[in-house]
């Protein structure tokens, strides 16, 4: 008979292992499945993360997620990097499966996060690891004295655009509106840099390039007009979509996809399952507004198995 | 030191190009979250599958010759190599069953 455990959570960003720490301090011995290559969550991708608190000095993004795991682990937590295959919410107690092994919980905290947007033109598939690319920090290092773009006009877009700037010649961001979304310090950064040109009310409409990216079809959105942007490299930072597919037709999500809970709880509208991190948050979107949350999941998931106790 | 091995600019030619069986070349670099995520997938497919082929590891920081003989402008990149050949192109992290989807001809 497979064990019944007290918490199981799905996800490993801020949210997920910050749960894992306070379940783990609750001594729920919570499980946690990481994800096999997606462990560490959306700021793997990041370099310098400013805004966290407690950090005057700023912390890598793959560090910190170092010592949010370290620190659920210290006090017990149990980690396996390994996927979610299939789960199941409505029995009980709640079934998850992973590879060929299937685990039982009486409560399960998902964290799953989201994943990054794709633009949905054409060749951006067929170029994507010849001149397209969704992570600055990874592929900027490939495009020393190019001329690139950035597409997009929130904060990750001028974190990409002012960090690419190290390698490129230039950098310009394409974006759909005439205004960036972007918090005012980062765009302050991102205008006062040399190397960067914006392109308003405009979007990509097609990646051109045979065999590797040659350069940016673009349309003006007001005057519909089309033209050539030539670069190498095209960097995609136009949003994330929340990470739902495996509780498809099990939790009711809004109408982006971003699971429901009854705020200010984390309770979803299954008894015993709790949400929390950017898969539920359209708003806020930041690491400690996700460790936040994924702390009041557990101390929701801890209340919840004392209500039910026995 | 696990059972993958980190190959060079110098040592590319004899362990991957004249290499006996098919050699995944991972790609990688210091300050690449996604390589630092699928490393230790890599290392579990080397350990289980080492009969069949070999999983080697190329930092682009330090051996930009080969990194730019074969094109490489996103990482993690995952190239199989055959009889000298790149015969398949893996790009970015992926879980481990994709992973072993996409090895499956190999291994």
């Amino acid at each position: 008979m497979t064990e019944v455990r007290d918490v199981i959570i799905v996800g490993s960003g801020p949210a997920g292992y910050t749960a894992a720490l306070y379940a783990a301090r609750a001594r729920l011995s919570p499980l946690v499945f990481e994800g096999s290559v997606t462990s560490g969550g959306a700021l793997m991708n990041t370099t310098d993360v400013e805004n966290f608190p407690g950090f005057p000095d700023g912390i890598l993004g793959p560090d910190l997620m170092d010592q949010l795991r370290k620190q659920a682990e210290r006090f017990g937590a149990e980690l396996v990097a390994d996927d979610v295959t299939e789960i199941d919410l409505a029995c009980t107690p709640k079934r998850i499966r992973a590879g060929e092994d299937t685990y039982l919980a009486r409560t399960v905290i998902i964290a799953t996060g989201s994943g990054y947007r794709e633009l949905g033109v054409p060749g951006e598939k067929r170029l994507s690891g010849h001149g397209v690319s969704w992570c600055a920090t990874c592929d900027g290092f490939f495009f020393r004295e190019q001329d690139i773009a950035v597409i997009g006009g929130g904060d990750s877009a001028m974190e990409e655009a002012t960090f690419l700037t190290r390698f490129a010649r230039s950098v310009t961001v394409v974006h759909r509106r005439d205004s960036l979304r972007a918090s005012k310090i980062m765009q302050d950064r991102a205008a006062a840099n040399p190397k960067i040109r914006f392109v308003w009310d405009s979007e990509v409409v097609a990646v051109l390039g045979d065999d590797r990216v040659t350069g940016l079809r673009l349309r003006n959105l007001r005057t519909g007009q089309e033209s050539n942007l030539e670069v190498t490299g095209m960097f995609v930072a136009i949003g994330h979509d929340p990470r739902t597919e495996l509780f498809a037709g099990q939790l009711p999500t809004d109408g982006e996809g971003y699971l429901l809970v009854e705020h200010p709880s984390t309770r979803t509208a299954i008894d015993g399952v709790f949400a929390a991190g950017d898969v539920v948050d359209r708003t806020y979107r930041q690491a400690v507004t996700a460790a936040g949350t994924g702390c009041a999941a557990a101390l929701d998931a801890e209340r919840w198995l004392a209500d039910h106790e026995g | 030191m696990g059972a993958t091995k980190a190959v060079t600019d110098a040592t590319f030619e004899a362990e991957v190009l004249k290499a006996g069986k098919p050699v995944v070349v991972d790609y990688w670099a210091e300050w690449c979250g996604p390589c630092r995520q699928v490393a230790p997938v890599l290392e579990e497919i080397a350990t289980e599958h080492g009969e069949k082929i070999d999983v080697v590891k190329l930092n682009v920081d330090e051996n930009p010759v080969v990194t730019q003989r074969y094109g490489i402008m996103n990482i993690p990149t995952m190239s199989v190599f055959k009889d000298g050949q790149v015969v398949k192109e893996i790009v970015g992290a992926k879980p481990k069953s994709a992973l072993l989807r996409e090895l499956a001809d190999f291994i």
